[in-house]
């Protein structure tokens, strides 16, 4: 016998006798689309959890970019749109570097797939302008352009536009950890500076 | 050990892992009460969580309704788990993963150290997992020949002081930051002397030593705190970023998940991922959260190993009262809200899982002869099922639970002579006269002669009355 004939057999034999009632799930908790996504909401929550808010048109994302990242080296997705990035940043693509190569750079700029304004939370899926996770993963400073249209409300409205098929990275501010005292304190191994960048998006000037 | 048929739920086994303390709750409730330092750090760290928790929850406007939905999801998984556990194995298999199945703690080890040897390695590294502490899975790497190096940071705590883990979310919740230093100082190599026991130089002190391994260990070990049987997506949630580390960086990731993991559809998550980190940590959402399908080419571990473990689950599934401590989803909050745990600490309860939870899965998992005194590590006051996000009823659990545990012989006779005399007027009233001349015996808080003092060492008798119900009626 398999350990998998086993274990279901096991199970079969544990829920025979008595069979369990069935359980029917009611969900009366604000579903997708109950709520309207307030970006006030979304940059006090990524403010205080420590991430770094700056609104901006789409045109002026490079300007931040260099304010951010100016004079540094930047690792970025092979899909970033080449605009956001000021003449004055080196900008690596990713084309399968290694993860030392990608350690060694000071930053990474990438778009977004999906922000959840109540808990302050940007999602990564892992498209063309967002790039592999090992990428924003390094680098200790991630500078993420996302546009208004791209911010829901709550995590149902999130889970309801990703795709679970990809490799997904949600994200609420720098690294962190409570670890010590459970006292909450931001820096360990992933990025210690996240800057987000909240633009209208290329059509809302 | 006793011969069961093939197919028969089953316990943990004794011998390996982490479910079975070395001795009973009370006498190393008493060591640990007496240690003030202990109570200290734990005490501060539960109230300081408490208060967090409490603020971000009362943000959200349908939290009873997302608990009672979580409840009804967890319920519903139970009473279909076997075929959700065949369609995940299909999602994960159909995504390019590979499953495993191990009926316990050795199984599973066995598995992981032969996969870890596959695949070349001998280093792995850890994300935080309770599946892997529950099995002990890094003294059989160790003895494989295989070195476990634990990321978390309050696992590295834990493992590089050579210490137990006693908190399912914050393994070291019982070190305050003093001693946290001193750990490092004493075992981190190269680490600065001048380290100072500021949390965030402490935070800094483990990046710098981690560094290197995350870049140059071939081999992951995770747990996961989800998986989804519609589309095989597994989830784990963190804030250090460590585990994005071990499950991004490694050519080979294997995850080790308790079959009790599994929820039925993507949209599942929606409950779950909004009632887990703000009972949990006490944030709105936890700084990272990574799920993953199978393999991605090119982006990620392109070998993934998902080994589905029973180890005892069954055995409690079995059990129509307390199968619901299958509902965990290891948040922890009904440690923190426990005052028994508050006073003792984790380590007390000699099991991985501590606190109210661990108190009634614990005994389920071993069997309840195996941790007979958990179930009474308890005041019974419902604050952990109040805590609860998925509404597990633990106080009735351990009541019924109580039911089970081996009662003294001297117990039985008692209430065999207690039930014969309650059927005898006769008997009854005499013994109730006998009852009353014991007031002459002193005041309030008086014990029981022996065999009884037991049950007197740690309570008073109640004074009986003056007269009697039916002497008073007599007189009427």
């Amino acid at each position: 016998m398999t350990a998998r004939d086993l274990i279901l057999g096991r199970l079969r034999a544990a829920l025979a006798a008595p069979a369990p009632p069935p359980a029917e799930v009611h969900r009366d908790y604000r579903p997708a689309g109950a709520v309207a996504a307030d970006l006030d909401v979304l940059v006090d929550r990524l403010t205080d959890y420590r991430a770094t808010v700056h609104r901006c048109a789409d045109a002026d994302v490079a300007r931040v970019v260099g304010e951010v990242l100016g004079g540094r080296r930047v690792v970025v997705p092979p899909g970033l749109p080449p605009h956001w990035l000021p003449p004055g940043v080196t900008a690596v693509t990713d084309d399968g570097l290694d993860a030392a190569r990608i350690a060694a750079v000071d930053g990474v700029v990438t778009a977004a797939a999906v922000a959840v304004a109540e808990t302050g939370t940007i999602v990564l899926d892992g498209g063309p302008d967002q790039g592999r996770r090992v990428v924003t993963l390094l680098p200790d400073v991630h500078v993420c352009v996302l546009r208004a249209d791209q911010v829901v409300a709550t995590v149902p409205d999130a889970l309801a536009r990703l795709d679970p098929c990809r490799p997904l990275t949600w994200i609420s501010g720098p690294s962190a950890t409570s670890d010590i005292e459970l006292d909450r304190v931001e820096g360990v191994h992933g990025p210690r500076n996240l800057h987000v960048v909240l633009t209208a998006g290329p059509g809302g000037g | 050990m006793t011969e069961t048929f093939l197919g028969m739920p089953a316990t943990a086994p004794p011998g390996v892992g982490h479910l079975r303390g070395d001795e009973p709750f009370p006498v190393a409730a008493r060591r640990a009460l007496g240690d003030a330092q202990l109570r200290r750090n734990v005490g501060h760290a539960t109230s300081t969580i408490r208060a967090k928790s409490a603020a971000v929850i009362g943000e959200v406007p349908d939290w009873p309704q997302l608990r009672a939905a979580a409840r009804a999801i967890k319920t519903d998984t139970m009473a279909r788990l076997p075929e959700l556990l065949e369609q995940l194995e299909a999602a994960v298999g159909r995504a390019g993963g590979t499953v495993h199945w191990a009926a316990d703690a050795v199984e599973a080890n066995r598995i992981v150290t032969d996969l870890v040897r596959g695949a070349g390695a001998d280093r792995v590294m850890k994300v935080k997992s309770m599946a892997t502490q529950e099995i002990g899975l890094n003294e059989a790497l160790m003895d494989a020949g295989i070195e476990p190096v634990e990321t978390d940071l309050a696992e590295l705590i834990v493992q590089l002081g050579d210490d137990r883990p006693s908190h399912i979310l914050v393994p070291a919740i019982h070190r305050n930051r003093a001693e946290i230093r001193e750990i490092f100082l004493r075992t981190m190599p190269g680490v600065d002397p001048a380290l100072t026991d500021e949390p965030a130089a402490l935070a800094a002190a483990a990046r710098r030593h981690l560094r290197e391994t995350f870049l140059s260990t071939r081999v992951a070990v995770s747990g996961a705190n989800f998986a989804v049987a519609e589309t095989g997506t597994l989830a784990v949630v963190e804030s250090e970023g460590n585990g994005r580390m071990c499950l991004t960086l490694p050519e080979t990731l294997i995850t080790v998940m308790g079959i009790e993991k599994v929820v039925p559809t993507w949209r599942d998550l929606e409950v779950f991922l909004q009632l887990l980190p703000r009972a949990s940590t006490g944030e709105r959402m936890n700084p990272y959260t990574s799920m993953w399908t199978g393999v991605t080419p090119g982006d990620g571990p392109q070998a993934f190993h998902l080994v589905l473990l029973d180890n005892g689950r069954s055995a409690v599934l079995a059990d129509p009262v307390g199968r619901e401590a299958l509902h965990c989803i290891r948040c922890s909050a009904c440690l923190n809200v426990c005052p028994v745990y508050e006073r003792t600490g984790g380590h007390a309860y000699g099991s991985v899982y501590p606190g109210p939870i661990g108190a009634v899965l614990s005994p389920q998992l071993t069997g309840v002869a195996d941790n007979a005194s958990l179930p009474y590590a308890s005041s019974l006051c419902g604050a952990c099922y109040d805590a609860c996000p998925v509404m597990i009823d633990i106080p009735s659990i351990l009541v019924h639970l109580r039911g089970q545990a081996p009662h003294p012989r001297g117990e039985a006779v008692a209430m065999a002579a207690a039930a014969y005399t309650m059927d005898h007027p006769a008997l009854y009233a005499a013994a109730q006269r006998g009852a009353k001349l014991s007031r002459l015996a002193g005041p309030r808080g008086r014990g029981l002669p022996p065999p009884l003092s037991g049950w007197t060492a740690s309570r008073d008798l109640p004074e009986p009355p003056p007269q009697t119900f039916r002497q008073w009626w007599a007189d009427r």
